[in-house]
């Protein structure tokens, strides 16, 4: 009998020893940031924060935004974050219309010398839900060793990324994925116009070696050598710079700037917190740690360029080519979206065949033509062939004519997207087919 | 699911007890099942009963398959049953072709470093698979150095981490092992006398292997062949690493944090990954168990060793070890060398060298190792004392309802980790404690109990093995010399079982350290997050893989310390990951 009672004793014991520290653990006063950010930059923030707040610490939960906003919803009605914390300013408007987030204006000293706008996009919710702490541009990075090894020529402008050297050396993330991408799509269809600008991507997926899932697996698998260049959002690029990577990076002249952004959780366990932990970001210090190589950030506050490090541009100066509309970009988010996942992203497989065929039937053409053979007719069909091989079916009125039928009717969105889908299909497979033929007639004797 | 049964030892006579009953029924006991009882019911029946209830459950309530159905109607979860299967499948058959050869020629030949080659095959064990995954990308990857060298010296653009193949390479890297060791050990045991006998019948070589040595072997290998398929199947930190997310371990996961912890699909992947491990484990137990019946002749093991090789028969076997424990050894090499690299990137090697990997990683962030220390040592200590309870009841307890308690002890087992982590945080997500006014599942303290339940199977066995060696008859001496039950427990059961009940402590440690599985799932804040979680923390930015697998190297050594450690104190020449 007693040694039973000495094993529950020992059970007991065991037991409560685990469960004692959660109880100090709970007494200090604490901010609970849910973020997508990566490790480097909550890192830097937390270490900061703590500092520069005595008595305060921060618990970091790191989520995709995707799994982020569940996170919060499912919590809704006793939340256990305080700030939420992400690029995607899409994921921001969702948890407004959502009544996730509280409105919350920083004194005014945090607003001094943050401009409303950056390059035509609003910095700031305009009713004080979330706020802009950092913006970021679009464009290139790519591995010099990687380009080097495969004897390219560095790319400059998006349309670069369409010429044959390129085919299976790019890399991009669907926008659907990763709000900073969809951005880069939106820049390119407001820089080039709707038309020209699918066209551009469409071809320019043709070339891509991987479309990933994850927006961090662009410059991953750039740093790494799986691929040679990829489409991102600027600090990725600078990042890697700053941390002796052989890579490099470009602004090309049709970008654009958009926010990073903070906002307060409703009902947040701790606001006390979150209002310092917003503040904190936008004070100089927290502005100033952008600049960490690491991190490469570019700060709101417009006047702390004038420290800012060697390679870090000033987006408040530069050219941006493309004035940013945000409102057509976000009555269109979602036939963008799905668009390019049913003709790029789901497609790839069809959409490279169809280009990997095109440009060796030019090959075969060129060929053929210093070789003094007739390559006309070869020709035309290579001109058919790269016209179905980047076919935009939707034109610029008709998504804006779907779009509000997408946001509210899934049945009504899933047909259109399998039409979308089907007719990408068709489309590529007959460019397949042209370019095939193309290729015979300039081989033929 | 069980453990071979003690054998029957008659219960010592309580003299003093007037009343007969009380000889087959002992109160105390009877509480301190109901307590076991109570603590299993909470933690191992609860979550996973509360996993299959939402995933029958209808709409309306009632008990229903549809969601089952719909499973198999859902092209992607049809698509990554597939694909979970073939990998199982896959990496016990390249585990097999590693591991065959080895244990053959470990069991039947004598040659210089036989030991050697023991001990170093059983090394791809210390290195979780998901850690291995991460250098495997260096070296097999698109850009890894093997197929840079194939690409320079061929031409040729070879692709083995892409897709499946990745997560079958690390896996069969990893477990290859399990299936040497249970083969050599079959090979071992295997009574001379039925070769001799096939001898004398004529059969020689090849047919003398296949027709007497292969049937007495099979049995030993389909079993951990199949334990293989479902350590494989339950592994979804290599796919997570490798970003290969249509199996079902991944699809769960996603499920329940991106659609919500509500969501139905997510409970119903979980069954159907709890059916192919039940299957799996009990076809094992099944092969086992009739294997008892295969040999009735008894007679001298084989002895260690075997015909001595010399000249190019000796050359070749040594060629053959040391070509399969290299290329188990690959992943080892490839984290450390990853682990002090600043730049490496389309090089054979690291073009740049650096300790900030470790000083990340023990300076700057040290939360990682520190809570891995703290959730594995709390793991071990409360997995010990449970599973010393269980087993003294099983064995010495007088009380009925032992079978019943041994059965849902061992059921973890056949649980994937995956599920153990949905069924917690369903169950004490609902549960706030008061004092903190927080739920369970949000504190550290769920790894801790998610842990335990986990390797509650690995404490219990080694608990039941080391107070199987203790005659109850000591007991009755010390009781008889006038010690109450108590100290009689404490001065002589006591220090006679500590050595093996210590093993299987190190052994609860060991694993939890490395579980990738139900961290995943139940972890929320950066700061209670363990290695492992740190691990794919690390690997989801694009500069942290250097961090990745200077924390992986950690894993690595905290394994092979404790599973020498544990080794040493159970006693036993084996590896003690063959339990």
């Amino acid at each position: 009998m007693r040694s039973v009672a000495l094993l529950t004793v020992l059970v007991m014991s065991a037991a409560g020893l685990v469960f004692l520290p959660a109880r100090t653990f709970a007494q200090s006063q604490q901010v609970a940031v849910i973020t997508s950010f990566p490790k480097e930059l909550f890192d830097a923030y937390k270490a900061a924060f703590e500092k520069a707040n005595p008595g305060w610490t921060v618990a970091v939960v790191p989520k995709p935004t995707s799994a982020a906003i569940t996170h919060v919803r499912e919590r809704a009605a006793r939340p256990d974050v305080d700030v939420f914390w992400a690029s995607a300013v899409d994921a921001f408007f969702f948890l407004k219309a959502n009544n996730l987030i509280e409105r919350y204006v920083p004194p005014a000293e945090f607003r001094r010398g943050v401009p409303d706008k950056v390059a035509g996009f609003p910095i700031n919710d305009p009713d004080g839900f979330f706020h802009g702490f950092a913006v970021s541009g679009y464009g290139i990075m790519w591995n010099k060793t990687y380009l080097a090894r495969n004897r390219l020529p560095a790319p400059k402008e998006w349309d670069d990324l369409i010429k044959p050297v390129y085919f299976g050396h790019l890399v991009i993330t669907a926008p659907s994925r990763s709000g900073t991408t969809h951005l880069t799509v939106e820049t390119i269809l407001q820089g080039y116009g709707w038309q020209k600008g699918w066209e551009l991507l469409i071809q320019m997926g043709g070339s891509m070696g991987a479309i990933t899932e994850r927006s961090f697996g662009v410059p991953e698998a750039v740093i790494a050598g799986h691929y040679g260049i990829g489409v991102v959002i600027d600090f990725f690029g600078l990042s890697a710079i700053a941390s002796g990577q052989p890579i490099d990076f470009v602004y090309p002249s049709l970008t654009s700037v958009v926010p990073a952004n903070v906002a307060m959780i409703k009902g947040a366990p701790n606001p006390e917190g979150a209002r310092r932990f917003i503040n904190f970001l936008l004070s100089d210090e927290g502005q100033r740690l952008l600049f960490k190589p690491d991190i490469a950030r570019l700060p709101v506050r417009t006047t702390l360029y004038a420290e800012a490090p060697k390679g870090i541009p000033n987006p408040f100066k530069m050219q941006a080519g493309v004035q940013f509309d945000a409102d057509l970009s976000a009555g269109r988010y979602n036939v963008t979206n799905r668009m390019y996942d049913q003709v790029i992203t789901f497609r790839h497989a069809d959409l490279r065949k169809a280009w990997e065929a095109i440009y060796r039937a030019e090959r075969a053409v060129e060929a053929a033509r210093s070789a003094g053979r007739d390559v006309v007719e070869a020709e035309r069909l290579l001109i058919q062939a790269r016209a179905s091989a980047r076919y935009v079916h939707v034109s610029e009125k008709m998504a804006a004519e779907v779009s509000g039928g997408m946001d509210r009717d899934a049945a009504y969105r899933s047909a259109k997207e399998r039409e979308w889908g089907e007719v990408a299909r068709t489309s590529y497979a007959r460019a397949l087919a042209l370019a095939n033929q193309a290729e015979d007639l300039a081989r033929r004797r | 699911m069980s453990i071979p049964a003690p054998q029957m030892v008659p219960a010592p006579v309580a003299a003093r007890l007037p009343h007969l009953w009380r000889v087959t029924v002992d109160p105390g006991h009877a509480a301190l099942m109901a307590i076991l009882l109570a603590i299993l019911g909470v933690f191992v029946v609860l979550p996973i009963g509360v996993v299959l209830k939402v995933a029958l459950t209808g709409t309306e309530g009632g008990v229903t398959l549809s969601h089952l159905a719909r499973f198999f109607h859902t092209p992607l979860y049809v698509e990554s049953l597939v694909n979970s299967l073939v990998a199982g499948l896959w990496t016990v058959a390249i585990g097999t072709v590693l591991a065959l050869p080895l244990a053959f020629v470990v069991a039947r030949y004598d040659f210089p470093g036989r030991m050697l080659v023991v001990t170093l095959a059983t090394l791809p064990l210390v290195i979780p698979p998901f850690v291995g995954a991460i250098a495997l990308m260096q070296i097999f990857g698109r850009a890894g150095a093997v197929t840079l060298l194939f690409q320079d010296l061929f031409g040729l653009r070879l692709n083995i981490m892409e897709g499946l193949r990745g997560i079958i390479l690390a896996q069969a890297l990893h477990f290859f092992p399990f299936i040497f060791l249970t083969v050599t050990t079959a090979l071992l045991n295997v009574d001379r006398s039925l070769e001799e006998m096939g001898q004398m019948m004529g059969a020689r070589g090849w047919r003398l292997q296949r027709r007497v040595v292969f049937p007495l072997v099979l049995p030993s290998y389909a079993a951990g062949a199949l334990l293989t398929f479902v350590k494989a199947v339950d592994d979804i930190g290599t796919p997570f690493i490798l970003n290969f997310k249509n199996m079902l371990g991944p699809q769960a996961y996603l499920r329940i944090t991106t659609v919500g912890r509500d969501d139905v699909d997510g409970y119903v992947i979980c069954v159907v990954m709890v059916v192919i491990s039940i299957v799996c484990v009990l076809a094992s137990n099944w092969i086992v168990s009739r294997r008892e019946y295969a040999t009735l002749q008894t007679g001298a093991r084989s002895p260690e060793g075997g015909r001595t090789l010399t000249g190019w028969r000796l050359a070749g076997v040594l060629g053959l070890c040391a070509a399969i424990i290299g290329a188990g050894l690959i992943p080892h090499l490839g984290v450390v060398m990853l682990s002090f690299s600043k730049v490496w990137s389309l090089s054979y090697l690291p073009s740049a060298y650096t300790l900030a990997n470790y000083a990340e990683i023990f300076l700057r962030a040290p939360r990682f190792v520190v809570n891995t220390l703290v959730y594995s040592v709390g793991a071990a200590l409360l997995g010990v004392v449970l599973a010393a309870a269980i087993a003294y009841l099983l064995q010495r307890g007088r009380v009925p309802g032992k079978g019943l308690l041994d059965w849902i002890a061992m059921m973890p087992i056949a649980l994937p980790g995956v599920v153990v982590g949905v069924g917690f945080l369903r169950v004490f997500y609902g549960i706030t404690l008061p004092w903190i006014d927080q739920p369970l599942a949000a504190t550290w303290v769920i790894f801790v109990l998610a842990y335990m339940v986990r390797r509650l199977p690995y404490a219990l066995r080694a608990s039941h093995a080391a107070l199987h060696q203790v005659h109850p008859s000591l007991e009755d001496a010390a009781g008889i010399a006038g010690a109450p039950r108590l100290r009689a427990f404490r001065r002589v059961v006591l220090p006679l079982i500590l050595g093996g009940v210590i093993a299987g402590g190190v052994l609860v440690f060991v694993t939890a350290a490395v579980e990738f599985s139900a961290t995943i799932i139940l972890v929320s804040r950066i700061e209670q997050s363990p290695l492992a979680y740190g691990i794919y923390i690390y690997s989801q930015s694009a500069l942290g893989r250097g961090s990745a697998a200077a924390l992986g190297v950690v894993a690595i050594v905290i394994v092979a310390l404790g599973t020498y450690l544990a080794n040493r104190l159970s006693g036993r020449g084996r590896m003690a990951f063959t339990l």
